[in-house]
């Protein structure tokens, strides 16, 4: 950045118009120094990464707090702070069931059951387990699935910060792309897994401080939560706001037809908060990579437990800056605002018209004054390049570990995959910006990406679990379970996707709706793999249980940790989010 | 964390405190000139210096030669 003039600047980057916001110098300011910091973070930590453990998994030396802090950071990419407040200010808080339902109990699953088995067993990688439990054969097809995920959400990444970019501040898409992906390139490329997760937690805090004025302003203006809800309905009274239920999370869930999301409780409890989440929050590899660079099996359970309650608080700068976008936006001439879906923003050019999409954007431009603008701007940013980082090491260790050492050279030097590693974190951004541009014709990025989850996270779900919790379970059953659990969900995409109707069979209405759809493909997805597997295992030959110490419950003598007081407790922690999670549901009911 | 050398709160400390004492700055140049946006309601002071507090502390309290 230090390449442009101060006065140069502003011009350089307004390269069309008109746009949501213009930043002042001090906005601009702000931002720059955020990218000069990570950019020096990169470099600090760069004799901190000269080993394939250091690099990789960043010595294994995190505290519970800064991997539970980057496990949370890791997946606040562009969807969660774009695409939902977008969809609140569409359909209400529905849109928290993915906070809450679709992340908590996953993540406390994550760290009080599953964490002992990844941790005892060394792994480095999800893949990794999967050899050590099943072979290479499930392990290959697991790590080349999730590279090819992981650049290709890389790129929608990319894609969709460069898109916020445009509206908002009017710059060039392609400056946006160039700018975040040589930034995120440089730092993990020179620190590693510690880099970026030191990235991570800076970038959260940043998400915060920069995010969390719009709600709190935002209820301030309108007398606080019953205020908002009181205006709220004298809207929807005199027409001006479209009827429905926005403040109710689980009252209209009883039919597909009650709610604008065309979704049924099954679906929300059993696709949503198991086959999705669960897979997810405790198989993708971009999560679970950064508590396996815990300091140690306590800090490696704590830390998702830690993650789970700034998990239950992010719909507070998410959720709640799209239903306050509901009574608080207005048109110049102190109307109050209509936002609407792309295709009528497309359809109607030079109308003014905004998309759901903006709601966040129009939020921060309606409270923030210069300074805190671009603070703001830079949480937008920040929020972007996490997730960017976040898929690009995680690329990076998967290759690496889980298809380059065992297919292409099996005993190289470590100073050799760490410098494999470097290389393929540039490849990793050149691909993911290929993604990017490929991305552009894609028809709706949220479909798009809970397509990609189904597709192979949900699969990897029955084949992990099983392989877990069940000694019987051989590596023919993990190899075939995997597999068609992923053609059953491409198939099932396949079949809505060309022939449209077939949607009322997969998701069980006549009334469901694409979200509906994907919950239940990837519910019949996890089915299948563990279907699959279970049949499979029964009729081959399984492992003799002493090659299965470490790996699998039972088998895997789990070490005693040394007592704590009750305040450093895990198991205490967890009973407390449980208890909050409870909370918020009942309330929001 | 002491391998790391510089832990990175101290990091987050120095980024909350230039963006706090940026942004208080301005607060209070707003206050005196009187250009505040009317939603606005002087965020750019109090939020400004609670900003400066936190980064300041954070600054202190993980300064690398306590942390060493």
């Amino acid at each position: 950045m230090s390449i442009f003039g101060a006065q140069a600047l502003p011009n350089l980057l307004a390269l069309s118009a008109p746009s949501l916001a213009h930043l002042s110098l001090l906005d601009i300011a702000v931002i720059a120094i955020y990218f000069v910091m990570v950019i020096w973070i990169g470099f600090y930590l760069k004799s901190k990464a000269n080993t394939s453990e250091e690099f990789f998994m960043a010595g294994r030396e995190m505290t519970a707090w800064i991997a539970g802090l980057s496990f949370v950071s890791a997946n606040l990419g562009s969807l969660e702070l774009m695409g939902w407040a977008g969809s609140s200010y569409q359909y209400g808080i529905l849109a928290a069931h993915w906070y809450w339902i679709g992340a908590i109990p996953a993540m406390l699953f994550l760290g009080m059951v599953m964490m002992p088995f990844y941790y005892v067993c060394k792994t480095h990688s999800v893949p990794g387990y999967l050899k050590l439990r099943y072979g290479q054969g499930s392990s290959t097809v697991a790590a080349v699935s999730f590279a090819f995920m992981t650049v290709l959400m890389s790129g929608v990444n990319m894609f969709a910060m460069a898109e916020v970019m445009k509206i908002v501040l009017g710059w060039d898409l392609n400056f946006s792309i160039i700018v975040s992906s040589l930034a995120v390139a440089a730092y993990v490329a020179l620190g590693g897994l510690r880099s970026a997760i030191f990235n991570e937690v800076l970038q959260f805090v940043l998400i915060w401080g920069g995010a969390l004025l719009v709600p709190i302003l935002g209820l301030i203006e309108t007398g606080g939560w019953s205020g908002f809800k009181a205006r709220l309905a004298q809207n929807i009274a005199n027409g001006a706001t479209a009827p429905g239920d926005y403040t109710h999370m689980w009252r209209s869930m009883g039919h597909f037809a009650d709610n604008p999301m065309g979704i049924h409780w099954t679906g929300i409890v059993f696709g949503l908060g198991f086959a999705i989440s669960f897979g997810y929050w405790t198989t993708d590899f971009l999560v679970v990579q950064r508590v396996l660079a815990a300091n140690s099996l306590r800090s490696a359970r704590l830390a998702p437990v830690i993650g789970s309650f700034f998990k239950m608080a992010v719909p507070f700068i998410v959720i709640l800056p799209g239903l306050l976008g509901l009574v608080v936006l207005q048109n110049p001439d102190g109307s109050l605002m209509h936002l609407v879906g792309e295709n009528v923003v497309a359809a109607n050019p030079g109308a003014g018209l905004h998309s759901y999409n903006e709601v966040l954007p129009l939020m921060m431009v309606r409270y923030l004054g210069p300074g805190l603008l671009g603070l703001g701007i830079t949480a937008l940013i920040a929020g972007f390049m996490s997730g960017m980082a976040g898929n690009v090491s995680a690329f990076t260790a998967i290759f690496t570990y889980d298809i380059y050492q065992p297919h292409i050279v099996k005993n190289a030097p470590d100073e050799h995959y760490v410098l494999v590693g470097r290389i393929v974190t540039i490849v990793g951004v050149v691909i993911s910006i290929g993604a990017a541009y490929l991305v552009m014709n894609a028809a709706g990025i949220m479909d798009y990406v809970q397509a990609l989850f189904s597709f192979f996270i949900s699969p990897l779900l029955g084949v992990v679990l099983l392989g877990m919790f069940w000694k019987r379970a051989t590596k023919a059953g993990g190899f075939y379970g995997l597999l068609m659990g992923t053609l059953t969900s491409i198939g099932l995409w396949a079949w809505v996707y060309f022939y449209p109707p077939a949607l009322r069979y997969v998701a069980l209405s006549p009334d469901a709706k694409g979200m509906a759809e994907n919950m239940y493909r990837a519910l019949w997805s996890v089915s299948t793999a563990v279907g699959v597997n279970v049949i499979v295992s029964l009729f081959t030959k399984p492992r003799p249980l002493s090659e299965l110490a470490g790996v699998v419950y039972g088998a895997t003598p789990l070490p005693t940790e040394e007592p704590v007081p009750l305040y450093k407790n895990e198991w205490f922690w967890t009973a407390i989010a449980i208890v909050i999670f409870f909370a918020l549901n009942i309330y929001f009911w | 964390m002491h391998s790391t050398g510089i832990p990175i709160w101290f990091f987050i400390g120095v980024l909350l405190t230039i963006y706090g004492a940026m942004i208080f700055g301005y607060g209070l140049y707003e206050l005196g000139t009187g250009i505040m946006a009317v939603q606005n309601y002087h965020a750019s002071v109090w939020w400004g210096a609670l900003m400066l507090l936190v980064g300041l502390f954070y600054l202190i309290r993980f300064r690398p030669s306590r942390t060493n």
